[in-house]
């Protein structure tokens, strides 16, 4: 067992874990963090993805031992907390970025990572920015959409 | 409200991660479930060691397919069709790689795959039957002992000169239109095989409850009330003593209408065990567990005159159907051949289908479940005789279109097509697509050596399924609409959704029926102890037949609380109207009372001190219905591509996509597109970049998103919608489903632009996926 502190959602969480505990299973396993999905086993999907300081990850490509002492945000502690939406969020509700919403919270964490690096990002860079989530059910043209929608409030 | 393009009322809990999928779920005292697979397509079992498994801390039990098969019997499946024993987990022989031979439970996920892991399986191998066409010779092995050369259904005829029954046989018309045809073009085609690959894997939670000898069961499936019925069963239960719960789910597309073996073994061994068990697929094994769609081998042949009018069609049928029968398995084909006529007047048909056992993963319903197979079959043979009589691809299919004042229109296969207006569609996508002038365009593109192609298919599915007579489920499905005391309504529909948004159409449509606001509206589903019947959702049928059940129960409802308002508001019930929250008198708006208390003299009926209860009625207001369709709805369209080719990789690219869809009258067309814009992504993904392969022994080739390619945001090109509206008459909605509709349409008018691409180098037809190595040979002088 290891021990580890998160700041997740803005608040610290120490545990001990196994060093094999993926943090993704830390997350949705112990802190019953359960926005944040599983679709695949090889890191591939991006159902998973959170902010990790800040910068997009693959939570089931991080052990939680590795991301000690590190600022987690997932699609829970997105949102302000004034019961505003982000506008991401906000984006995918308006323009339907979603059906099923599996691959949802992924796709809008990767989002936010991309609109922060290119605030204003064409279709085609927002398709390649968003190459690293799968969505079935979509066709990806909402969820496209949803990202210009959050891009032009922004 | 109706016909409004109103955003998703489930979406707030979804995008905030606040949904509740099946993974998600919790319950004290529960432990974990995983199986050890096959990793050899066909062998004996001579030993399994489950010791080291045995012996690992936190590990609970761990048996093996016998111990297994002393509580689950063999997997029941619901199609007329002779099926060989199958067992939920491997008792003596594995048919494929990824088929149970041992399961685990322990107090932990990763104990429980750990000693998953540790069980040690000794085969005698036997060959692996992996070629469907080699496989119909008896070799390299026979699967089952009663299905001699793997044939699970030899050659079922249909068509014109059969007899419903399939036992009489006439050739004539066949062999006339044959004998009298200028043309023939024949070819062989292959509709591989896919894996649905929903993002959510599947899963399963059972809790079965010693003391009250009840089961409850939460899975990620699209049927949770013939899941109920298949638990009950399997597990010597009755339907009052188990409650089904589909949670969130995430996705579906026909691979979770099954009631699976992991199902089955997770509830017998929660109640067995008498706790709660879970247990979650991982990616990897729903490549190998989770059923595949399509692998087809279609042999067409198709007869027609010089200018391009069919004579006749013969398709002959060779389905690739895996280890076993699933649960629709056998059915699926038939859906092919249902829909051979397409969108056209063909006088004489024959079809045929084989079904063949071979060592590989079972196939079932995926997205659009045989009609897409009988599209591109069609619809790639009529461009192929396009090509041969060098006409304009529109203009073969416009010769031969079932008209307008045809409908209803019975095929040459039996089915009664209910409404279309075919030539409407095809014209609006080529007036959408500038078709003419991209004729233009790709011909210049052609003359500068650039590899530009242009594919156009029309299409047409069979939806809304019912009617009963033809699904074995029944075909009807179920709501119940309650207008609570305080004038707010819960409904509940059998329709069981999965990303269609039936809490926001179904509330849409309530909302108008009764005048009321949307928000005051709530619409349940997925838990049989709410939803108290259903059938499901597959086959486009949410809105075509729950949405009409819907339609019908809060009729009747509305009629009894007219009854009510009437007597409050002494008028006749026929007169009055529901608008804006109230009740009232046509014409006289303030006459009226509001919703919510007619709502509540409903169901406190009294009136000075006396109970007053108009016309000897019930209080309270909750009526359900059931509808049974009288007929499958036919829903079509034509879709449109533009390809280019590189010339120096044979990389193929999307340029456009041009659809035209009409799904009759739509509820919500935001939602009708992102519907549309799915089924197209799937049907793209097949022709261009998706396909499950075997290695020669068996071996799953694509075990994994690495290997196996689905549509990412930049595969795809801006989608170019639109609409006709030929409303159906079979359902007062008047909507026909649209939920398979992309997978249709998208194969042959990608494939056939491919080939138009590629013509200059001899090819008539091209297999899919268009593999960048496939394209690169034919342009480089190899063979397709
Ligand atoms: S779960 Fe698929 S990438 Fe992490
Ligand atoms: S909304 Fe279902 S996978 Fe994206």
């Amino acid at each position: 067992m290891a021990n580890v502190s998160i700041t997740v959602n803005g608040k610290l969480r120490t545990a001990d874990v196994e060093p094999r505990l993926l943090l993704v299973h830390f997350l949705r396993e112990q802190l019953n963090l359960t926005g944040t999905h599983v679709g695949c086993d090889t890191s591939q999907c991006g159902a998973c993805t959170v902010l990790v300081d800040g910068r997009s990850a693959k939570s089931c490509t991080i052990f939680a031992v590795q991301a000690d002492g590190s600022e987690v945000t997932t699609i829970e502690g997105l949102a302000a907390g004034d019961g505003q939406l982000h506008p991401l969020q906000d984006g995918f509700w308006e323009e339907h970025g979603l059906q099923c919403g599996y691959c949802t919270p992924g796709m809008i964490m990767s989002a936010v990572d991309l609109l922060n690096n290119n605030p204003s990002p064409s279709e085609r860079e927002i398709r390649e920015g968003l190459d690293g989530n799968f969505c079935r059910c979509t066709g990806y043209q909402h969820i496209v959409n949803a990202v210009q929608h959050a891009a032009n409030k922004g | 409200m109706v016909g409004q393009r109103i955003k998703r009322r489930e979406d707030p809990r979804l995008i905030q991660g606040r949904a509740t999928y099946v993974d998600d779920i919790k319950i004290v005292g529960m432990e974990h479930v995983a199986f050890a697979r096959s990793d050899i397509a066909h062998g004996r079992i001579r030993s399994i060691d489950t010791s080291a498994a045995e012996a690992m801390a936190g590990v609970t039990a761990v048996l093996t397919g016998a111990q297994v098969a002393e509580f689950v019997g063999p997997v029941p499946i619901i199609t007329p069709f002779p099926s060989p024993d199958h067992r939920a987990v491997v008792v003596d022989t594995v048919r494929y790689v990824g088929e149970a031979v041992a399961v685990v439970v322990a107090t932990d996920r990763y104990i429980v795959k750990d000693a998953a892991d540790a069980i040690v399986v000794d085969y005698d191998v036997l060959p692996a039957v992996v070629d469907t066409e080699q496989a119909m010779t008896g070799q390299p092995a026979q699967l089952h002992a009663d299905f001699e050369n793997n044939l699970a259904i030899a050659l079922v005829p249909s068509g014109t000169g059969v007899s419903p029954d399939g036992q009489t046989v006439d050739d004539t018309a066949i062999d006339k239109a044959f004998a009298d045809a200028d043309v023939v073009v024949s070819q062989r085609m292959v509709n591989h095989r896919l894996a649905p690959s929903a993002i959510e894997p599947r899963g399963t939670v059972a809790h079965y409850e010693p003391g009250h000898d009840k089961m409850t069961i939460w899975s990620s499936t699209q049927v949770p009330h013939l899941l109920r019925g298949f638990i009950a069963r399997m597990n010597d239960m009755g339907e009052d003593q188990v409650r089904a719960i589909a949670p969130e789910v995430g996705g579906g597309f026909g691979a979770k209408i099954q009631a699976y073996p992991e199902d089955y073994v997770v509830a017998g061994l929660s109640k067995k065990l008498g706790i709660a068990l879970k247990w979650i697929e991982d990616r990897s094994e729903a490549f190998l567990a989770t059923t595949h769609g399509r692998g087809v081998i279609g042999y067409i042949d198709i007869a027609a005159t010089k200018a391009g009018k069919v004579l006749g069609m013969k398709l002959r049928l060779i389905a690739d159907i895996g280890a076993y029968n699933t649960l629709f398995t056998a059915a699926i084909p038939t859906f092919t051949t249902l829909m051979a006529n397409a969108t056209y007047d063909i006088p004489a048909i024959r079809t045929t289908i084989t079904e063949v056992f071979t060592n590989k993963t079972p196939t079932d319903a995926y997205r659009g479940a045989g009609r897409p197979e009988a599209t591109y079959f069609v619809e790639r043979g009529l461009d192929m005789l396009a090509r041969k009589l060098d006409m304009d691809p529109a203009d073969v299919r416009r010769r031969n279109f079932i008209q307008p004042d045809q409908f209803p229109y019975t095929t040459q296969m039996g089915a009664v097509y209910d409404s279309g207006d075919y030539t409407a569609a095809l014209d609006r996508a080529l007036q959408n697509s500038g078709w003419d002038k991209l004729k233009v365009e790709r011909d210049q593109a052609q003359a500068e050596g650039r590899l530009v192609g242009l594919g156009l298919a029309m299409y047409v599915e069979v939806c809304g399924l019912g009617p009963s007579a033809v699904l074995p489920t029944g075909g009807w499905e179920h709501s119940q609409v309650t207008i609570e005391r305080d004038g707010r309504i819960n409904a509940t529909t059998g329709a069981s959704p999965h990303g269609q948004g039936n809490e926001t159409t179904f509330a849409q449509m309530l909302a108008d029926q009764f005048g009321v606001p949307l928000d005051h509206i709530t619409i349940h589903h997925g838990d049989t102890a709410v939803a108290k019947q259903g059938i499901g959702t597959f086959g486009s049928r949410s809105q075509a037949v729950g949405g009409a059940a819907l339609h019908l129960a809060g009729g009747k409802v509305k009629k009894k609380m007219a009854k009510f308002a009437a007597s409050l508001i002494e008028a006749h019930e026929d007169d009055l109207v529901f608008e804006n929250g109230r009740i009232s008198v046509k014409g006289a708006p303030d006459s009226g009372k509001s919703f919510a208390e007619v709502a509540s003299y409903a169901y406190v009926p009294v009136v000075g001190g006396a109970v007053q209860l108009p016309d000897g009625l019930e209080p309270g207001l909750s009526e359900e219905a059931f509808f049974e369709p009288s007929n499958n709805t036919y829903p079509f369209g034509c879709h449109i591509a533009l390809l280019e080719i590189d010339r120096e990789t044979g990389e193929p690219t999307l340029l456009r996509f041009v659809a035209v869809d009409d799904a009759g009258n739509l509820i919500n067309p935001l939602i009708v597109e992102g519907q549309i814009h799915g089924g197209l992504a799937q049907g793209i993904g097949q022709a261009m970049i998706e396909e499950v392969r075997y290695s020669e022994d068996g071996q799953p080739l694509t075990g994994s998103f690495m290997d196996y390619a689905i549509p990412r945001a930049a595969d795809l090109p801006r989608f170019e919608l639109d609409s006709t509206v030929t409303p159906t008459p079979v359902n007062p909605l008047g909507a026909k489903g649209v939920g398979e509709a992309g997978t249709l349409g998208s194969t042959p008018c990608i494939v056939s632009a491919a080939v138009d691409a590629l013509s200059q180098f001899g090819v008539t037809h091209i297999d899919m996926m268009l593999r960048p190595e496939k394209l690169w040979q034919i342009i480089n002088g190899g063979q397709s």
